[in-house]
């Protein structure tokens, strides 16, 4: 079975690899400049225009493995020698533009940027042009296309643009994180930060617990990840790199659930914390909303603190579909909670950096949270678990009415909205990733039936009630 | 005293609620509660004898079914 969506995944993913493998060995300072000859040996180019370039790039790819620029606070680079620098017209007119008489692209454009020839041929005056689409959307021959990089069309809050080389530039101000355009680069050029390196060396030093215990917090969107295998020798597979035990994020989430939900009908209008990528974007965008955002940590915090609140000798690492989250452990109000931030692209490679085959492992078992905290992996899952807080609280005076944001465009509508007090809803779920979690960027594989997999998994946790779920936590 | 119950996963699903309750339940039933304090731990390490139970770091391997007589013999009679 294929283990990634794409492969420039699985490019990605071999740097880690050998990058990992190198410094469980302690080699990797030895070996550092060796690594992109061992993944392109010989002289025949693959990818590039030669091997000494595909080199280049990897070694690049090696670099941003071991933690990036450091200079640089985004956890979100961009590899300049990988951009292809894709055309960036904008709208544009192709030679499949008949010269027809019915002019709907002009009846359409509001800005009046379109002209004709003495042929009937249309032409987009650039300067007018708001690149809309409306034009692309009514021509009858799809004679005008929109040429946009992947990279600017995968970002939603239009945070890349490009420099003076033509190659994609991202601007730290507006960036959230998020790493729609990590995913959708058809050259890889834009790569997340890895702390796995920090990960390893903590793993290393905690001789096998007897310094310290590592625990792996592992978000509930790992329901829809490592297909090939099942779940229970996923959990094998992580405690065999070294980590004590595995704990549900879920559990956090449920926890989350609780509060959020009284401190909704406390205030009345909220927005959630969950998402740092959505939150990071209430921030940047939307300043004047920052006091609805709930004051909750999100469910990866919430349990990492606890975690650290009972275990004196406790380190936390974060295993989820996110590369926001990364910069979320950076947060005074995070840090020192949560050690490091992976994604199952880099828990993908630690496995296999270790030999571990995780087919080949007996199951382990995972479950500490209800139903509501492993949906919160999906949108409208955080929703259905406020109702549910609410409802185990015995608040009925109150009455919910979420708007659950699928993608960042969504989001950005409903804070709008909110902004103008158009929003008739009482509760943001903001999920910047389309579907949720199960659609971040660190995901191995992104599928039609991630969402019924979380579902499922949902439907498999023991506990039936956030109240129960929660109730382990708060004897102590 | 200090009573640890493991709430990680596999003791999870073998009951480690219903143990929780339950010594909750006697420890007030006891006014205990000034003496005895109860604690919880994700994984012992000792998964195949859940629920595991530490009583002043002494393991003990308790079920729903056992943890009242664990209580009676291991807390009151240690304690009077």
């Amino acid at each position: 079975m294929r283990k990634f969506d794409t492969k420039i995944q699985y490019l990605k993913y071999k740097v880690l690899c050998e990058v990992a493998r190198q410094a469980w060995n302690d080699t990797l300072y030895d070996n550092l400049f060796d690594i992109p000859k061992t993944i392109v040996p010989g002289n025949v180019p693959t990818m590039r225009c030669c091997v000494y370039k595909e080199r280049a790039i990897l070694a690049e790819r090696v670099k941003l493995a071991m933690g990036g620029n450091k200079e640089n606070p985004n956890v979100i680079e961009v590899i300049d020698i990988a951009c292809d620098e894709c055309p960036v017209g904008g709208f544009e007119v192709t030679n499949a533009c008949r010269g027809c008489l019915a002019h709907r692209c002009e009846d359409v454009c509001r800005f009046g940027a379109i002209s004709f020839d003495d042929d009937h041929v249309a032409h987009i005056d650039k300067s007018k042009c708001k690149e809309c689409g409306a034009c692309a959307k009514v021509c009858p021959y799809t004679a005008i296309v929109g040429r946009k990089r992947p990279c600017q069309n995968a970002c939603k809050i239009k945070a890349i643009s490009m420099n003076e080389n033509r190659a994609a530039t991202i601007n730290n101000d507006k960036c959230i994180s998020c790493g729609a355009c990590v995913y959708q680069c058809p050259f890889g050029a834009i790569m997340d930060k890895s702390f796995m390196l920090n990960a390893i060396d903590l793993l290393k030093k905690s001789s096998e617990g007897r310094n310290y215990k590592m625990y792996a917090v592992v978000a509930p969107s790992i329901s829809s990840q490592f297909t090939y295998a099942k779940l229970g020798q996923v959990i094998t597979g992580i405690k065999s790199l070294g980590f004590h035990t595995v704990v549900e994020a879920a559990l956090g989430a449920d926890m989350v659930a609780l509060a959020e939900s009284k401190e909704l009908a406390e205030k009345g209008f909220l927005t959630s914390s969950c998402c740092p990528a959505f939150v990071d974007y209430v921030h940047k965008s939307f300043p004047e909303l920052k006091p609805f955002i709930s004051h909750n940590l999100s469910p990866m915090a919430a349990i990492s603190k606890y975690i650290k609140e009972t275990e004196k000798n406790a380190k936390v690492i974060f295993i989820g579909p996110c590369t926001a989250k990364k910069a979320e452990v950076q947060k005074e109000s995070v840090k020192p909670y949560v050690d490091a931030a992976l994604t199952f692209e880099e828990l993908q490679a630690m496995f296999d950096s270790r030999d571990i085959n995780i087919n080949s492992l007996e199951e382990g078992v995972l479950d500490n949270a209800s139903y509501f905290g492993r949906i919160f992996a999906r949108c409208g899952g955080l929703s259905e678990a406020v109702a549910e807080g609410l409802k185990e609280h015995g608040i009925d005076n109150f009455e919910l009415k979420p708007c659950s944001c699928d993608g960042i465009e969504a989001c950005r509508t409903a804070l709008l909205k909110k902004s103008k007090n158009l929003l008739d809803a009482n509760f943001i779920e903001g999920m910047a990733c389309s579907g949720g979690c199960i659609g971040g960027a660190g995901c191995l594989t992104h599928g039609a039936k991630s969402k019924s997999d979380v579902d499922k998994y949902g439907n498999e946790a023991m506990e039936k009630t956030i109240s129960d779920a929660v109730s382990l936590l708060n004897f102590i | 005293m200090k009573i640890i119950v493991c709430i990680g996963s596999s003791c999870h699903l073998k009951g480690s609620r219903q143990v929780v309750e339950q010594l909750q339940y006697q420890i007030n039933q006891h006014n205990l509660k000034e003496s005895v304090e109860l604690g919880g731990t994700f994984c012992m390490g000792k998964c195949q004898q859940g629920v595991c139970v530490t009583v002043d770091d002494k393991f003990f391997s308790v079920t729903p079914e056992t943890v009242g007589e664990f209580f009676r013999t291991e807390i009151l009679e240690k304690l009077a």
